[in-house]
């Protein structure tokens, strides 16, 4: 059954068409890969489903809802967690608070209780730091507990950012270029994430990346975009020697 | 140095850090509640009017402080406050009635103006806020029949449960109120720093596509945001009209607005600790001014001669060296004179440095 699906999804931004009649679907379980030169319009992809534009025309369907009748705030609430390319962490919190903003989905209790600090609040509290925790495990991320964002590292703002999305118990994980930026070991690392995410959570996981080995690596099936508009769709071998793709990336021989 | 070695989740959850902490707090809170006692009535008063502005900054820190919203109009809200406070007590309304209803009504005005303030980012929400200030004045003018227009308004003591409070006739009572206030306002924002609504402030101060993607309403939080920091504030505006005793439509003039923000900025935005140390500042300032304008007279052989504008000018002087200089506000000073005798000989200089934060995604704004 198709999780996501895109149906003919056109956005132009004034006379550029930065999405041009996409149509893709991603199944239940499976990694999905965009790949695309820069500008493609893989990022933007991404930002239609998180509702952040109106596309022109088209339809965008998640687990039986139309995501183009909801705003922006309730998608997250149907199960769709994303990362940022340019990683958009809360910076003056510590990596702990920042998991927990993940987990404001499934806030239950309200003003009252908050300010009062109930019992039930507090139960929550500790719901979402024992859930929280099952993440730093999964993810090693036990020594940045308590240090500020601002001052950690590249790579591992990358890490946090993943286990932010997944503390909000997605159904489908969206990951904008996760291993960007990152050096060869840390790559590797987020290859076998993202394959245990898949496996062992069960999360569908639809990500934007430049790195083929990472890409043939996980993927299941990769889009391959060019200005807006779908160039081909299959497995990482059939897209990787697709006669369009090779075009798109080295341009034409003559 | 001492390490917390944490054992269960309620350690992190509780809001003192382990034992020795919690009994520092206590000690202060004794010393403070017996105040009375080793002030004179001068300084008791003092430090009441110390109190009430740092309610007020605790109001002002969850708008600007953890939500991110600037706003330079916080006056209005003290005057709401104040206003509604007075006008209960004079129908008839007992103090322990009117005065959370006024913090509530304010807190309604606040949600009110939150509406059309939401579509407003960094300066030009200053720019608003600081017009709703300025307005202010000119409503209060306006609205004679219920707030006195320009001959103000007059209000003695107050009275809880057959007890008179009183700035003049029983400072201590009145002090005592002050710190209760304070203490509860403080406790509850302990609260709120610690559960889901506190955290989502900062997700929409630090970044708000990102809180959106977890599922943060931003427009909601923004209003509750400015609901909460405006029903604070009016509590220090009643708090404020019954210090002063008379006010009318210039008590709460924009000078008021700009002295809160400036307070909170000195003391160190974004924790509650720079509430009260801006406060401290911003109350003892004139006092420190006059005493040492006195003693370079007394020093020099001249008369003290009142300078007019010296006081402000200070004040602009002291917040542009702290913008510089101590951007994280006295506290950020303070974690960072602690931390140094905490790792001695091993605190390094750029310990507090933040690094250059790396492209954002645009703003999508």
């Amino acid at each position: 059954m198709s999780l996501l699906e895109y149906e003919n999804v056109t956005l132009k931004f004034g006379g550029l068409t930065a999405v041009d009649n996409l149509s893709f679907d991603v199944q239940e379980g499976e990694v999905f890969a965009i790949v695309g030169p820069n500008g493609a319009g893989k990022s933007t992809v991404f930002n239609l489903i998180s509702r952040f534009y109106d596309p022109y025309a088209g339809s965008i369907q998640f687990d039986g809802h139309d995501l183009l009748r909801v705003k922006a705030s309730a998608v997250a609430a149907f199960g769709v967690a994303r990362t940022f390319q340019n990683i958009e962490l809360f910076e003056h919190a510590t990596v702990l608070q920042n998991l927990l903003v993940g987990r404001h989905r499934h806030r239950r209790t309200n003003l009252i209780s908050e300010i009062l600090f109930t019992p039930s609040a507090r139960r929550q509290e500790i719901e979402n730091r024992e859930k929280i925790e099952e993440i730093i495990d999964f993810l090693d991320l036990q020594a940045f507990r308590d240090k500020m964002i601002s001052g950690l590292p590249y790579g591992v703002r990358k890490v946090v950012e993943v286990a932010r999305a997944l503390a909000t118990e997605p159904k489908l994980l969206l990951l904008d270029e996760p291993a960007s930026g990152l050096s060869v070991e840390e790559t590797t690392d987020m290859r076998w994430w993202i394959d245990d995410i898949r496996r062992q959570m069960g999360i569908t996981v639809l990500m934007v990346e430049h790195d083929m080995g990472l890409v043939s690596g996980v993927s299941d099936r990769v889009l391959a975009m060019a200005d807006g508009a779908k160039l081909a769709l299959g497995t990482p071998a059939e897209v990787q020697s697709h006669p369009a793709v090779i075009e798109a990336y080295l341009g034409k021989a003559s | 140095m001492r390490i917390v070695f944490k054992t269960n989740y309620m350690q992190d959850l509780r809001p003192w850090k382990d034992g020795y902490q919690l009994g520092l707090y206590l000690i202060l809170l004794a010393v403070a509640a017996a105040a009375p006692w080793w002030l004179d009535d001068f300084y008791l008063g003092e430090l009441t009017n110390v109190l009430i502005w740092a309610i007020a900054g605790l109001g002002l820190m969850i708008l600007t402080g953890h939500t991110g919203q600037a706003s330079l109009g916080h006056a209005a809200f003290l005057a709401v406050g104040c206003y509604a406070n007075v006008v209960m007590i004079e129908a008839g309304v007992p103090f322990l009635v009117a005065f959370p209803v006024a913090g509530l009504l304010t807190g309604i005005v606040g949600a009110t103006v939150a509406i059309p303030a939401l579509r407003l980012h960094g300066i030009y929400l200053a720019i608003f806020t600081l017009a709703l200030s300025v307005l202010m004045d000119d409503i209060i003018v306006l609205a004679e029949p219920i707030t006195g227009g320009v001959a103000g308004k007059y209000l003695g003591g107050v009275e809880i449960f057959g007890h008179l409070v009183d700035r003049w006739a029983t400072p201590s009572q009145f002090f005592w109120l002050v710190l209760a206030v304070a203490i509860i306002v403080t406790l509850g924002y302990i609260n709120l720093l610690r559960s889901s609504l506190g955290r989502s402030f900062i997700a929409v101060r630090d970044s708000e596509v990102s809180a959106q993607a977890m599922g943060v309403d931003i427009a909601r939080t923004k209003t509750i945001s400015f609901a909460l920091s405006c029903a604070v504030t009016g509590l220090a505006g009643a708090l404020m009209g019954l210090f002063a005793g008379a006010f009318n439509n210039e008590t709460f003039s924009v000078v008021i607005s700009i002295q809160l923000l400036m307070m909170i900025v000195i003391g160190g935005l974004g924790s509650i600790h720079g509430a009260f140390l801006g406060a401290i500042v911003i109350g003892f300032l004139p006092q420190f001014l006059s005493i040492s304008k006195e003693y370079a007279a007394a020093l020099l052989g001249g008369n003290a001669v009142a300078i007019p504008g010296l006081e402000f000018g200070i004040f602009g002087m002291i917040l542009i060296a702290f913008i510089l200089f101590e951007p994280m506000g006295l506290y950020g000073r303070w974690l960072k004179i602690r931390t140094w005798f905490e790792l001695f000989p091993f605190y390094r200089k750029d310990m507090f440095k933040r690094q250059k934060s790396y492209l954002k995604t645009e703003r999508l704004r």
